[in-house]
């Protein structure tokens, strides 16, 4: 028999499994609906009231085919376009990580070159970094004042500590062989650092963003649930709140595959700077 | 006079991993002629590769000094490249790039065109051409690695070549061939070389001078050997010269049995640990049947 690529067999078992538990979901469904559908106390109360649900597919895909031909809708402040929801939370996550690298790296740079301050730092970041970044929000809002700003200070301090620890971690760990090499060649510091101890270590420092801004786009749904406005994880409590599950199990799925994103980006950067020895 | 290159009382300790103290060599005092090569025979761990670092000021020692041009060596330097025993590429760079990365570090000036020509020049003098060299070291075999290494070092001119066994992972074939082309660089540029190898006739047929070590720990370097054939020198016509075998049973004699004998020897403590000249030439005495055996002498004395 004619053989098919690892990769198409595995693509295939994936579009199966996907069609399977689809309709599996679909058949689930009615079911359900039917169990409570006609009893008197609901006509009572109003049978023609929208009424939560868990939705089928049909209607999730129904609902995002009509989000995402208009992703970028504006109708006030409880009625946005999903595209518009998600773009408030990235500017949020990348704003708050892009600042965590633009310290983490350079500081954690510097930590991974002394023995002493590695050490020296080590239990500071060992108590700080297993802290709940929702846990610093209400000293943000109380200290920041806006909200806005909170949001992006969580994210901040959620991402900074893999960043940190990955950076100075991969920089103590070059090989001293490498380093080695550098002196015979008289390199200055800069060009040491830049040149060898950088290239060295991206592989872990890389690592360390890849990990942060996982946790990053963890964090920005909870943290949006908190301070409400804009943003997915607003997005996803409000239709909540308006009992829209049909918008909740869009929004969730749209999370899972902007953060699939998100990553899949720091996974090409990983593979780019990623070596063999 | 001092020579080029002298090593005065050079002592190395490390701690031993139990509280106390490893004496690798102690008082080790030598010199090296300026465009001299010299290569040092001993068994493994005895203490050439430290011996090594400190001469390219990698390391520094417990005491001792070592000067080389009147200079005090602190730190490394451009002017002493290594040859690394275990190669010690960049493996996220190219072959080329490996070797263009010294070359721009030793000429800032040059342009890129310039720095790469040179650094292809000395690749395809290790025997690497083409696609080759658009390979990251991962990609290479062993012999090819050392090769890009030896073509990194050379590259760079320095004044001392520092070779840490740099053949070791060649085939015979390309073995011969890098030692010619070591021969002629060495013969062109007027460079000291100081080499450590473990091939006895690897070390014949390169220097003018083999110092011989002792086993560790208190390692010392016992004897200095002249090599009494003259150069140049072919890798099948030197077997045929009267001295070879003679010079070639007094090393096999000394690592294979009194290297052992004479370990552990403490030094006297503050007089320098130099080794006993060793000079075999039966060409010369023949004429006198009780000098035959000159090395045999020397070593007695
Ligand atoms: N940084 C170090 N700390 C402790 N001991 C060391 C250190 N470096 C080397 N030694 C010890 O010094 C001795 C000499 O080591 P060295 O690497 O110089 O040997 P070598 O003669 O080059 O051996 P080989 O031929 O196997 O390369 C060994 O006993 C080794 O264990
Ligand atoms: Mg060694």
């Amino acid at each position: 028999m004619y053989q098919l690529s690892l990769n198409l067999r595995a693509a295939l078992l994936s579009v199966i499994m996907l069609v399977v538990g689809l309709l599996i979901w679909e058949a689930a469904i009615p079911a359900q609906q039917a169990a409570g559908e006609l009893t008197e106390y609901e006509l009572l109360t109003g049978g023609g009231a929208p009424k939560a649900g868990v939705p089928p597919p049909s209607q999730v895909i129904a609902k995002a085919w009509e989000q995402l031909s208009d992703p970028f809708y504006d109708a006030g402040p409880n009625d946005k376009g999903i595209g518009i929801q998600i773009g408030y939370s990235i500017y949020r996550v990348l704003t708050g990580y892009f600042l965590a690298a633009l310290i983490a790296i350079p500081f954690g740079f510097l930590i991974g070159m002394s023995q002493v301050a590695y050490k020296a730092f080590n239990p500071f970041i060992q108590v700080l970094r297993p802290i709940s970044p929702l846990a610093w929000m209400p000293l943000a809002l109380f200290i920041i004042g806006d909200s806005e700003a909170s949001a992006i200070f969580v994210i901040f301090i959620c991402s900074i500590w893999p960043m940190l620890i990955n950076t100075a971690f991969g920089v103590a760990a070059v090989r001293e062989d490498w380093i080695n090499v550098a002196r015979t060649h008289e390199l200055g510091p800069f060009r040491t650092a830049f040149s060898v101890i950088l290239p060295a270590a991206a592989p872990t420092i890389v690592t360390g963003m890849r990990i942060s801004i996982g946790i990053a786009w963890l964090v920005i749904v909870a943290a949006e649930m908190l301070v409400g406005g804009t943003g997915i994880g607003y997005y996803v409590w409000n239709e909540w709140n308006n009992l829209d599950l049909t918008s909740v199990v869009f929004s969730i799925l749209m999370i899972g595959v902007v953060g699939m994103l998100l990553d899949a980006m720091f996974g090409l950067l990983q593979r780019r700077v990623t070596y063999a020895e | 006079m001092k020579p080029y290159l002298s090593i005065e009382q050079l002592t190395q300790r490390f701690p031993d991993g139990s509280g106390g103290q490893l004496t690798v060599f102690e008082n080790a005092t030598f010199g090296v002629e300026k465009g001299e090569f010299v290569v040092i025979l001993g068994h493994s761990g005895c203490g050439k590769s430290t011996i090594m670092n400190i001469l390219a000021g990698l390391a520094d020692p417990t005491s001792g000094s070592v000067i080389m041009d009147g200079q005090e060596v602190k730190g490394p330097s451009l002017d002493r490249g290594v040859v690394f025993q275990n190669y010690s590429l960049l493996p996220w760079l190219t072959t080329l790039k490996n070797v263009t990365f010294g070359v721009r570090a030793r000429h800032p000036d040059w342009t890129r065109a310039q720095i790469d020509e040179h650094a292809t020049k000395f690749l395809a003098m290790v025997g690497l051409e083409g696609d080759v060299i658009h390979r990251k070291p991962s990609q290479l075999s062993g012999g090819m690695r050392q090769r890009v290494s030896i073509a990194r070092a050379f590259a760079n001119h320095p004044k001392l070549l520092l070779l840490d066994e740099p053949f070791g992972a060649l085939d015979a074939l390309t073995r011969g061939t890098i030692q010619d082309e070591l021969l002629k660089i060495w013969g062109q540029m007027e460079q000291t070389v100081f080499m450590i190898t473990h091939d006895i006739d690897e070390a014949i047929l390169l220097a003018d001078r083999i110092l011989l070590m002792t086993n560790g720990p208190h390692a010392r370097v016992a004897e200095s050997v002249e090599i009494t054939i003259p150069r140049p020198r072919n890798r099948t016509e030197i077997v045929e010269h009267p001295n070879y075998y003679a010079i070639r049973n007094h090393l096999v004699q000394f690592l294979g049995k009194r290297s052992k004998e004479l370990a552990g020897q403490l030094a006297t403590p503050g007089q320098p640990n130099a080794p006993e000249t060793v000079r075999i030439d039966t060409t010369q005495t023949n004429d006198d049947p009780a000098d035959t055996r000159p090395a045999l002498k020397a070593v007695n004395s």
